[in-house]
């Protein structure tokens, strides 16, 4: 009797490579992606920067963070609308069909929502640049930085994998991401959570979004980081895992 | 005869809703084989079954001499579906699309491969050309040349005409008989007597989750009450206008 091969890592590197294309000829994503965080980082640093007490001399430095947040998780509402229109389309099928590694499928889009936000984050970390952003970070406290952003885009494109996969229409693949891009306003990603109303200050500190903040401006400024990185890699880790197991629940679906 | 589908038995439902009903036919090897019925007779269920899509209730399924429940990665082997909507890659050019499915199955020379199918579907000039910008016609012979990359031993193909024009539907047509004529078995279904009739070794007929009838044609004509002669004016059927009006344009 024959045996089947699995050949897993050379059908996802087709995978990614489809995908790939797929961005490159579309670069208006990377672009719309960038846009919004760059503008909100232009607008809070130039016109109410002034009016916010944060307790840095340079406010750029404050805010980029929460920014490159706030990039993640627009830019993951693409690998939903792409696992969508491939199930729409019936090509999700096709290869279900054939004798190729499953989950090379899923793990192809996967890699691609890390590739194309890597690049965006590059882009705004440069924008910020010009705009007066440094740190006195080393190679490695930058490493932990690239880390922890990696395991916060894992984690939201798995949640945008289980939108994707069991949306009814386009924009219900892409729609919940909203709510992700706004976590960021309620926590200490623009202003110290101090100010904050009792009940808006508990929910604020205790959201995922405002330990990964804390973890990677003490990171990057240089300061001791304390407690938060674990809280903030737990957060991450946990969502990793959770949205993992639905994803992959729903894509198995998709053929059963 | 060797078969190339057995199908014995098979029933499924979703929740309460008997879809089908104890369903048997077997498909001989290198023919074409139609499976008719209106719409929500079950067909499209029933090829999910055989291109392990799908899990029967029960029942047993063997496609090309492995069981579809226990060996389906055996199956995908030597299978390949064409669904109710052209599945291409509309970002991707008709090349890349081609490509991206040999090098999904693996086989030595993916571009040759692309090469060969493009030209065997007429789609050469339009190669390099986004999927997206395609016709009706077009995307549906690339979404055909798609499944016949790496030469599959059985094609499956669901309502391959639904929705195209007079003129596309024949390149199908034509297609498909010259993919038998290679020894390829073919499975075929639709909700057109006249498809079933023009391609179709064997026809089987799906009537509410049952094999009602099947046989050939000249079987299935037996079962039609004796002919009676009438004299009836041949009136040309507005398809064979349109086509005689437009059809020489290609010499398909």
């Amino acid at each position: 009797m024959e045996t089947v091969k699995n050949h897993f890592f050379s059908d996802m590197s087709v995978m990614l490579g489809r995908s790939m294309r797929h961005i490159f000829r579309s670069m208006d994503t990377i672009i719309t992606v960038c846009i919004t965080p760059i503008a909100m980082m232009l607008l809070f640093v130039y016109v109410f920067g002034g009016a916010i007490q944060a307790g840095t001399d340079n406010y750029v430095n404050y805010l980029l963070p929460g920014i490159l947040l706030i990039a993640i998780a627009s830019g993951i509402a693409y690998t939903s609308y792409r696992l969508f229109l491939d199930k729409q389309r019936g090509i999700i099928e096709r290869f279900h069909t054939m004798p190729i590694a499953r989950s090379a499928v899923l793990w192809g889009h996967v890699l691609t929502s890390v590739v194309s936000n890597a690049i965006s984050l590059v882009v705004i970390i440069l924008v910020a640049l010009v705009m007066g952003f440094r740190s006195s970070a080393g190679v490695l406290p930058w490493l932990a930085v690239a880390g922890i952003l990696l395991l916060f885009t894992l984690a939201l494109t798995w949640v945008a994998a289980i939108a994707g996969l069991t949306a009814k229409s386009v924009e219900g693949a892409s729609a919940f991401s909203y709510p992700l891009i706004f976590l960021p306003f309620i926590s200490s990603a623009f202003v110290p959570t101090d100010s904050m109303p009792k009940v808006v200050r508990a929910f604020a500190e205790n959201q995922p979004v405002t330990s990964i903040v804390e973890a990677i401006r003490a990171l990057l400024s240089g300061q001791p980081v304390g407690n938060e990185i674990w809280i903030a890699l737990a957060w991450c880790l946990g969502i990793l895992i959770v949205a993992y197991l639905f994803a992959v629940r729903a894509f198995k679906r998709q053929a059963a | 005869m060797e078969k190339a589908i057995e199908v014995k038995g098979v029933r499924k439902s979703y929740k309460q809703v008997h879809v089908l009903k104890g369903v048997d036919f077997e498909v001989e090897k290198g023919s074409i084989f139609a499976l008719l019925g209106s719409n929500g007779a079950g067909k499209t269920t029933m090829i999910r079954i055989l291109t392990t899509l799908l899990k029967q209730d029960d029942g047993i399924v063997t496609v090309g001499g492995f069981d579809v429940a226990s060996k389906p990665d055996h199956v995908r082997q030597s299978i390949s579906l064409t669904g109710q909507f052209a599945a291409v890659d509309e970002i991707l050019t008709g090349r890349e699309n081609l490509i991206l499915i040999a090098k999904l199955r693996h086989l030595k020379n993916p571009r040759q491969v692309a090469d060969d199918l493009l030209k065997r579907f007429g789609l050469t000039d339009a190669a390099d050309r986004k999927a997206s910008t395609y016709s009706g016609g077009m995307r549906r012979r690339l979404d055909i040349a798609l499944s016949l990359v790496g030469q599959p031993k059985i094609v499956f193909l669901d309502e391959p005409t639904t929705g195209l024009d007079p003129e596309a539907r024949i390149e199908v047509w034509k297609t498909v008989k010259e993919l038998s004529g290679g020894g390829t078995t073919i499975f075929l279904t639709t909700q057109y007597l006249e498809e079933a009739e023009q391609l179709a070794d064997r026809i089987a007929i799906l009537h509410e989750g049952r094999i009602i009838a099947s046989g050939t044609l000249s079987e299935l004509k037996k079962l039609f009450p004796q002919a009676k002669v009438e004299y009836v004016e041949k009136q040309p059927s507005l398809e064979e206008i349109f086509l005689a009006i437009v059809g020489k344009k290609e010499a398909m």
